[in-house]
């Protein structure tokens, strides 16, 4: 049992969060990472029953590509949650990403070939 | 209403990665608290620096799960970011990491797909980037070493610099200054150039 003390702690944010996700668990990074780019699908439509939250995501993402990290960032909401909210999205076929990431260690030469000639080309 | 600009609107409207981006990279900026991350990601992001406030329970275990642990104290930890796009295709993400053991949770997720870290280091407080290179070895990521340029009277020879941090002989070691765009770039780039050598 939580002390009403123990109750404080937990301010508006944590219940918050836990509405939105609908007390899920966070799905991990390995589909939508924090630099994966997402944006709605073109013909997609937002479902008629969406959260706020959802809403936001639908008209932030409706702009454009973005990462998940800066949907999270542009709409306050921590990662973890951006994420699952994305995921269900990416589930119901009514989000686009860019490639998965791949994990550590695995970046291929052509990728940071491209990365280490824009990195030259802005310092001239 | 009025779409105008508000002197008051603090957060930066969405800008929009161009279409013909089709790869998007990262690269964490690490070091201890105070070193700089902040500034380095903002002297190179093309677009405003971004901020996500992360509320991370302080035991480290299962963080993700919302259920889990109400009876942990909760902190905030604060992730800020930056953008860069890359010729035509490639998008880098440069996000700057606090380097405490505590935050797995976050860690994991920054480390996933990686390209790779750049430590920033205060030559005067060297001692507090061991945590840091531990974590960054515990994730298998590789790594170059940026010694941020707080007191240029103050010489600080790379050979006491690798010695102090431990150093193999192959990790670069570079000087810039966070501040400063054309030598924060030059420390990405031996980064870079480290981490292509080493798939060769």
């Amino acid at each position: 049992m939580t002390t009403p003390d123990e109750e404080a702690r937990f301010t508006s944010d944590f219940v918050r969060n836990h509405v939105i996700t609908g007390g899920r668990r966070l799905p991990s990074a390995e589909t939508l990472s924090l630099h994966t780019l997402v944006t709605v699908a073109p013909q997609g439509e937002i479902p008629p029953a969406a959260s706020p939250e959802v809403r936001a995501i639908w008209k932030l993402c409706g702009g454009g590509y973005l990462a998940v990290a800066e949907v999270a960032a542009h709409l306050g909401l921590p990662v973890g949650v951006t994420r699952l909210l994305l995921t269900d999205l990416l589930e119901q076929g009514l989000l686009l990403h860019r490639e998965a990431p791949r994990p550590a260690k695995s970046a291929d030469r052509q990728t940071l070939l491209k990365v280490l000639h824009g990195l030259e080309a802005l310092i001239g | 209403m009025d779409s105008k600009p508000s002197l008051v609107d603090t957060k930066p409207k969405p800008i929009y990665v161009s279409e013909t981006v089709r790869t998007s990279t990262k690269i964490l900026v690490v070091g201890h608290f105070a070193v700089g991350k902040t500034t380095y990601v903002g002297s190179l992001s093309e677009i405003p620096p971004l901020r996500t406030e992360e509320k991370m329970t302080q035991a480290s275990v299962h963080v993700d799960d919302l259920r889990g642990a109400p009876d942990k104290v909760t902190t905030t930890v604060a992730l800020d970011f930056g953008r860069l796009t890359l010729g035509d295709e490639v998008v880098l993400y440069l996000f700057g990491t606090p380097g405490q053991q505590r935050f797995m949770q976050l860690w994991e997720d920054m480390a996933y797909g990686a390209l790779g870290a750049l430590i920033l280091v205060d030559p005067s407080r060297l001692i507090e980037t061991f945590p840091v290179i531990e974590l960054l070895e515990q994730y298998g990521l590789e790594y170059a070493v940026a010694v941020n340029n707080f007191h240029p009277e103050q010489q600080y020879d790379e050979d006491e610099i690798r010695e102090a941090l431990d150093l193999l002989p192959t990790t670069p070691v570079v000087y810039c200054d966070a501040r400063d765009r054309a030598t924060s770039a030059k420390a990405v780039i031996a980064l870079v150039e480290h981490l292509l050598a080493l798939t060769e």
